[in-house]
C-alpha cells in the first residue's frame, strides 16, 4: 500500500482510478435517488422521509472523513510522509461541506418531525462541534506559513480532536433525545424496512465513492500545485 | 536543503568558528547541533569523558545556548534572570561571580527593560557561566557589544575552553582567539 | 519545575496584571448578561451556571496565546528547552502557572458574581467547586492551542476557534453541576468533570510538548 505513496506512482494510479470511482459514484447516487423516490412514503413521515437518503449518508461520510483525516494525520506525524499530510489537508474541506450538508438537511428534516429546527442532544451537538473542528483545522493550515510545520501542527490538532469527539458526544447524552437512535447496526437486525434500506445503502455507497473521487482529485491538485510552485522557484534561481 | 556533505569535529578545549554569508545557514547549523532541528541525513554526536556517546535530544543536557535574542525579560532584574536560570539548570548559584565576570555587578538590580542591547548581550554571556554546561553554542555573540564587551566575551570563551569546554561560535567578526574555522 | 512556575507567576503579576484583565473580563460579562436578559431572577439562576462557566472560560483564554509566544519571541524558550526539564514538564509547569494566575482567581471571584444571578448557596458552592476542578482543564487544553499557534502573528484569533470545541465537555459538565445543585438532584456531572479535567491535565503536556517541539525546529 505504501508503495503507492510515492507521489509519481500515486498520480499514475489515481489518474486511472478517478474516472472509475467517479462513474460508479454517479451510478450509485442515481440508482439510490431513483429507488429513494420510487419507494412508498412512510406512514408517519410521509414524503419527508426521503430527506433521510440525503441526510444520513452525509452524516456518516462526514464522520468517516474525519476518521480518515485523523488516520492520515497520524501517518504523516509518525512516518513523516508528505503524501499523508496532503491527504489530510485535502480531506478537510470535503468533510466540512458534508458536515454542513448533514446539519442543514437534518435541520430541514427535523422541523416537520420534531417541531424544532434544532435540539441540543449528544448527536447533534457533537456533529455541530465536528464542523467547528473541521473549520479550526482548516484555519490552522492556512494560518501557519511554513507548509511542513502547518502539516504537523494540523496533524496534532486532528488527533486531539479525534480523542475529544467521543467525549463530546458522551458528555451531552442525558438519555432522552429527539434524534433517531441506532436503527441499522443493531443486534436484532435493521429496523428499517428493506424498501428504504436499499436506497439508503446505495446512497451511502454513492457518497463514499464520490468522497473518494473528490478526495483523490484534491490530492492530485495539491501535488500539481506544489510541483508548479517548485518549478517556478527553481526557474527563478 | 541548506548544506550537504558537511562534516566536522571539535575537540575539548577548542573553539569552532562558523563563518559564512548571511543566510548561509550558521544559525541552522547551531540549531542542528542543539537538537532543535534534525538532520535529513547523517548524525551529530557528542562524546563525553566517559566515552559515552550522546545523540538526539539528549545532547541538550550538555549545551548552553546563546542565541540571536537575549532571553532577557523586561520585567525581571538581571540578578533575578540569572537566579532563575541557575535554579532551572540546577547549577547551584555562583551568580555573583558570573555578574562580575560579565561586568554587570553595577546593573544587577536593574530590570531588563532598561538595559541597552549590549548590556543584554552581557546578560546572555553571564547566563552561559551560570548554566555550567560543557558545550557552548553561540550565535553572533559579539553583536551589539562595545570593545570592552567584546574583550569580555573573548575572555569568557577562552576561560571556558581552558577549563576543557567546547565553544561553537557563529560569527561575522573574529573573536581574536585561536580557533578552528568552518566556512559555510 | 517550581522555579519555572514561580517565574511565570512573577512575570504574570508584573507584566500588566493578566489576572486583573481576566477578572475584569469575567466581571464585565457577568454584569452584562443580566442587563441583556432581564431581571427575572429565576431565569438568571437557571442560566447562571452556563453563563458564568462560558465567561470564566473566555476570560481564561484571553492571555493564553502569549503562554509560549512571549518566551518564543525573546529566545527564552530555546534556553528553557535545553534545560534539564523535558518539554512535557515545561508544558506542565506553564499550565500550572497559568491556572494559578487566571483559573484560580476566577474561581475565587465566582461566588461574588453568582450572587448577581440569584443563585442559592448550595448552587454557588457547586459553581465554585466545578470551576475549581474544571479551570485546570481550560488551562491544559488551551495550552495545546497555545503551543500549536505560537508562531502565528495573529494567533490570538485562531486559538479560541481551535480550543473552544475541545473544551465543550467542560462547559457541559460544569454548568450541569450547577443545574443539578439548583434542582436538588444528585450530581452526576461533577465526577465526569473531574475525570475530564484529570485526563486533560495528564494528557495535555504531551500534546503541548509535541506542538512546542514542532515550532522550535525552525
Amino acid at each position: 500500500m505504501l508503495r503507492y505513496a510515492n507521489p509519481a506512482r500515486f498520480m499514475k494510479l489515481s489518474s486511472t482510478l478517478v474516472p472509475w470511482l467517479g462513474g460508479l459514484a454517479l451510478a450509485a447516487l442515481a440508482a439510490g435517488l431513483y429507488l429513494g423516490f420510487a419507494a412508498p412514503p412512510d406512514y408517519q413521515q410521509g414524503d419527508m422521509v426521503r430527506v433521510m437518503f440525503i441526510h444520513v449518508p452525509a452524516a456518516w461520510i462526514a464522520m468517516m472523513a474525519y476518521g480518515l483525516m485523523a488516520l492520515a494525520s497520524l501517518i504523516g506525524l509518525v512516518q513523516r510522509h508528505p503524501l499523508a499530510d496532503v491527504a489530510a489537508k485535502a480531506a478537510a474541506p470535503l468533510g466540512a461541506l458534508l458536515t454542513a450538508l448533514g446539519l442543514i438537511t437534518g435541520s430541514l428534516w427535523g422541523r416537520p418531525m420534531w417541531g424544532t429546527w434544532w435540539v441540543w442532544d449528544g448527536r447533534l451537538t457533537s456533529f455541530l462541534l465536528l464542523l467547528f473542528l473541521y473549520l479550526g483545522y482548516i484555519a490552522l493550515w492556512n494560518a501557519i506559513e511554513d507548509e511542513m510545520r502547518a502539516a504537523r501542527a494540523a496533524a496534532i490538532l486532528a488527533l486531539v480532536g479525534a480523542v475529544n469527539l467521543p467525549i463530546i458526544e458522551f458528555s451531552v447524552d442525558g438519555g432522552t433525545t429527539l434524534h433517531q437512535g441506532e436503527s441499522i447496526l443493531r443486534k436484532g437486525g435493521p429496523l428499517i424496512a428493506s424498501v428504504y434500506l436499499w436506497p439508503l445503502a446505495l446512497m451511502a455507497l454513492g457518497y463514499t465513492l464520490l468522497f473518494f473521487t473528490l478526495w483523490l482529485l484534491r490530492i492530485r491538485t495539491e501535488i500539481m500545485t506544489r510541483r508548479a510552485r517548485n518549478l517556478m522557484l527553481a526557474g527563478e534561481a | 536543503m541548506l548544506f550537504r556533505e558537511l562534516s566536522f569535529r571539535v575537540e575539548a578545549g577548542r573553539v569552532l568558528s562558523v563563518e559564512g554569508a548571511n543566510g548561509a545557514g550558521k544559525t541552522s547549523l547551531l540549531r542542528l547541533i542543539a537538537g532543535f532541528l534534525a538532520p535529513a541525513d547523517g548524525t551529530i554526536s557528542l562524546q563525553t569523558n566517559d566515552a559515552l556517546v550522546v545523540e538526539g535530544e539528549e545532547r541538550g543536557k550538555y549545551i548552553a545556548w546563546l542565541g540571536h535574542h537575549d532571553a532577557v525579560k523586561p520585567q525581571m532584574s538581571v540578578r533575578e534572570i540569572l537566579q532563575f536560570y541557575a535554579a532551572l539548570y540546577g547549577s547551584g548559584g555562583a551568580i555573583d561571580s558570573a555578574l562580575d565576570a560579565a561586568g554587570l555587578t553595577r546593573l544587577s538590580d536593574l530590570p531588563g527593560q532598561y538595559l541597552s542591547a549590549g548590556q543584554k548581550k552581557r546578560v546572555s554571556l553571564a547566563r552561559l557561566l551560570v548554566c555550567k554546561r560543557p558545550l557552548w553554542l553561540m550565535d553572533e555573540p559579539l553583536a551589539s557589544l562595545d570593545t570592552a564587551g567584546k574583550k569580555i566575551a573573548a575572555g569568557l570563551v577562552k576561560a571556558h575552553c581552558a577549563a576543557g569546554g567546547i565553544a561553537v561560535v557563529a560569527t561575522h567578526e573574529t573573536l581574536g582567539i585561536d580557533c578552528e574555522r568552518l566556512v559555510l | 519545575m517550581t522555579a519555572l512556575i514561580l517565574r511565570d507567576i512573577r512575570l504574570a503579576a508584573r507584566a500588566g496584571g493578566s489576572a486583573m484583565l481576566a477578572l475584569g473580563f469575567f466581571a464585565a460579562v457577568a454584569t452584562l448578561v443580566p442587563l441583556g436578559v432581564g431581571a427575572d431572577l429565576r431565569l438568571l439562576a437557571r442560566i447562571a451556571g452556563g453563563v458564568l462557566w462560558v465567561a470564566a472560560m473566555l476570560a481564561a483564554l484571553l492571555a493564553l496565546d502569549r503562554l509560549f509566544q512571549a518566551d518564543f519571541e525573546d529566545g527564552s524558550l530555546d534556553v528553557i528547552a535545553l534545560g534539564p526539564l523535558s518539554l512535557e514538564q515545561t508544558s506542565f509547569a506553564k499550565i500550572a502557572a497559568h491556572w494559578l494566575t487566571t483559573g484560580l482567581p476566577l474561581t475565587i471571584l465566582s461566588p461574588l458574581l453568582a450572587v448577581l444571578f440569584g443563585l442559592p448557596s448550595q448552587a454557588i458552592g457547586a459553581l465554585f467547586l466545578s470551576l475549581l476542578i474544571g479551570t485546570p482543564a481550560v488551562s491544559a487544553i488551551g495550552a495545546i492551542g497555545a503551543g500549536l499557534t505560537l508562531s502565528i502573528r495573529r494567533g490570538g484569533l485562531i486559538l479560541p476557534l481551535i480550543v473552544l470545541p475541545l473544551l465543550s465537555p467542560a462547559v457541559i459538565f460544569g454548568a450541569g453541576t450547577v443545574l443539578s445543585a439548583l434542582d436538588g438532584l444528585r450530581n452526576g456531572a461533577l465526577p465526569l468533570l473531574t475525570a475530564f479535567s484529570f485526563a486533560a491535565c495528564v494528557l495535555s503536556p504531551f500534546a503541548t510538548a509535541a506542538a512546542v517541539r514542532l515550532n522550535l525546529g525552525s
